[in-house]
């Protein structure tokens, strides 16, 4: 049975960049001018997993985002992958959501971007790195959640996916019927990179635009929206010191070697 | 769902995550820092075990510091079950009505704190290296600490009207208090009452693979940069963790190159290692890697570079030529005392 699928991305600041974030003493923003923006890396192996599906299985994949209007541009790489449409969820109702105003947002945008049977999510992103959307996007809509997907496979046409789910010290197995969200790690799949040919045919795919009107029509009041419907704030921001005093053991390396044993066994740690 | 005041906190409750019948380090650590919280408050510590077979738990519970336990036991239950776990969760949570709820932040509890948080309506913090409690905006309230983009950055996060206060912390981040016997605690046990709706997702079984989890359990980690391929690769790594009696690991550029697997990697994105002796060589120390090991007990680190940012984290510093200080370390760990 072919599966209507929907893949959620996230624009994020490249991580290889992080450390070039500063924060203003005085006004306790962050300072991330310079920082180019991608699409967060784990997102684009839960896409590439919709496409294989969808080429297994048929059906479709429309990939959707919540950001500013600059969070097009991760839609336009993912359409230029081989997603069949975008929607992006933006309006300034939507800022400063921490993450359950953000999954009541995404599960608005869903039911109004049309009916599905599979939502896929990368495991967390890059900046937040909380990992909490899925699960919470997940009971926003009131489906089934299996995340920390490393394998998916499909039986029964498709309707019931049978996960190799990631835990410490080896992977749980987990049945689901659909619909349900699953939320994927990097080592599921390589991710495929755009081709000529799909960077046209992107330009002819259609994005559109879901602004908190569209949410509240599909049934999510504007209080639960962005920052008014966050429970958590941030209350602080600050750089993080280093308590540690170095010691650093001089001489050859023999001798470094000998006296670092000889501290280390002293102190028992060895 | 369920509001309590939110300036009341006169009840914490802790999730004691067990596997196999064994309570998961991390729920001893995060019930040592209920207690610690609970102390000054007059707050009671309640701890819920879900599973099969946890007839040890109770008792370890109440010895690091539970007032109460609340065990579900169904056979159902002997694996992790999101849907069932979640709603017995939130069901205790109603009933009980905490003030703040802490969660391991092991693979399954950071998919049950989410989706508990999201049901019950209220927040929930990541991850927290602390969980205080401080005066701000005029109310004494649960304060947690995250670091924020891979540790360059530390964040408050405070969740000022929903209750309970909910948040998930890393294994090794926080410090188990020593048990102690003669505490008394009340156990009481409840039904799952589960119904067919809970099984959505269902877990199967579960498939041990060899060498993961490893790293959490090993007193002494060495660990990889960059930098310490082209001193001699992996061999040279394994052969210093054997003579140190201890378990590779390495930074997300070694694990990116394929040096060392996924299950094996520092930081951020990684695992969180607290040894006895965390030994960093190769690496120039950038803090989504540092980040992972902050807690070890002593860190010493080994670069060729005298100037690298590794060293402030560090206890003990040897720069110089690897290809030089590592063999040279190698013979003197296995020389006996």
């Amino acid at each position: 049975m072919p599966l209507r699928i929907l893949v959620c991305i996230k624009q994020v600041p490249d991580p290889e960049q992080f450390d070039r974030m500063t924060l203003d003493p005085a006004t306790g923003s962050i300072n991330r001018a310079g920082i180019a923006p991608i699409t967060n890396p784990v997102d684009r192996h839960a896409l590439e997993e919709g496409l294989r599906i969808r080429e297994a299985l048929g059906g479709s994949v429309t990939v959707l985002t919540m950001g500013p209007p600059q969070a097009r541009k991760c839609l336009e790489d993912a359409l230029a992958m081989g997603a069949d449409r975008g929607v992006l969820l933006c309006d300034t109702a939507f800022a400063g959501a921490d993450t359950l105003a953000t999954s009541a947002v995404l599960a608005a945008g869903i039911r109004s971007a049309g009916d599905f049977d599979l939502v896929l999510c990368g495991n967390e992103s890059a900046d937040g790195a909380t990992g909490q959307v899925p699960a919470q996007l997940a009971e926003a809509l009131g489906w089934p959640r299996v995340t920390f997907a490393r394998k998916i496979e499909w039986s029964r046409d498709g309707m019931l996916a049978r996960v190799e789910r990631e835990i410490e010290g080896g992977f749980l197995r987990v049945e689901v019927e659909l619909p349900a969200v699953i939320a994927v790690v990097k080592r599921i799949n390589r991710s495929r990179l755009p081709t000529i040919f799909g960077i046209l045919e992107a330009a002819k795919k259609e994005i559109a635009e879901v602004g908190c009107a569209a949410c509240e029509c599909a049934g999510l009041v504007a209080e639960a929206m962005g920052l008014g419907g966050s429970p958590t704030r941030v209350a602080g921001i600050f750089q993080s010191h280093r308590k540690r005093q170095v010691e650093m053991i001089g001489g050859d390396a023999k001798e470094a070697a000998r006296t670092l044993v000889a501290r280390l066994r002293e102190m028992d740690v060895l | 769902m369920t509001q309590s005041n939110p300036d009341s906190l006169k009840e914490i409750l802790v999730w004691a995550e067990q596997r196999d019948g064994r309570l998961m380090s991390v729920a001893l650590e995060i019930l040592s820092k209920a207690r610690e919280l609970a102390g000054p408050l007059g707050a009671r510590v309640s701890a819920v075990v879900i599973g099969e077979g946890c007839g040890a738990c109770p008792d370890e519970l109440v010895a690091h510091g539970a007032d109460r336990v609340f065990v579900v036991e169904d056979a159902r239950l002997r694996l992790y079950q999101a849907d069932a776990f979640t709603a017995i969760l939130c069901r205790i949570v109603g009933e009980t009505r905490p003030g703040l709820v802490l969660l391991g932040a092991t693979s399954v509890g950071a998919d049950l704190a989410p989706a508990a948080a999201a049901r019950l309506a209220t927040g929930l913090t990541a991850h927290c290296t602390d969980v205080h409690i401080e005066d701000i905006d005029g109310r004494a309230q649960p304060v947690m600490t995250v670091p924020g983009w891979r540790g360059n950055l530390m964040v408050k996060i405070v969740c000022p009207e929903k209750r309970p206060v909910m948040a998930t912390v890393r294994t090794g981040v926080m410090e188990k208090s020593a048990p102690d016997p003669s505490r008394t605690g009340e156990v009481v046990a409840l039904e799952a009452g589960l119904g067919e709706g809970e099984f959505r997702a269902r877990t199967i079984e579960k498939v041990a693979e060899a060498g993961e989890g490893e790293l959490e359990q090993a007193r002494v980690v060495v660990s990889g940069g960059f930098g310490f391929y082209e001193a001699g690769g992996t061999a040279l790594l394994e052969e210093l963790a054997l003579a140190a009696g201890g378990v590779t690991a390495g930074s997300r550029p070694a694990c990116d190159a394929g040096w060392v697997p996924e299950s094996r990697l520092i930081g951020q994105s990684g695992k969180t290692a607290s040894p006895d002796l965390f030994i960093t060589v190769g690496a120039s120390g950038a803090p989504h890697y540092t980040t992972g090991f902050a807690k070890s007990k002593i860190v010493v680190a080994v670069d060729r570079n005298p100037k690298a940012p590794i060293f402030d984290v560090a206890d003990f510093g040897i720069a110089g030529d690897l290809r030089e200080v590592l063999p040279a370390l190698v013979e003197e760990l296995r020389r006996k005392t």
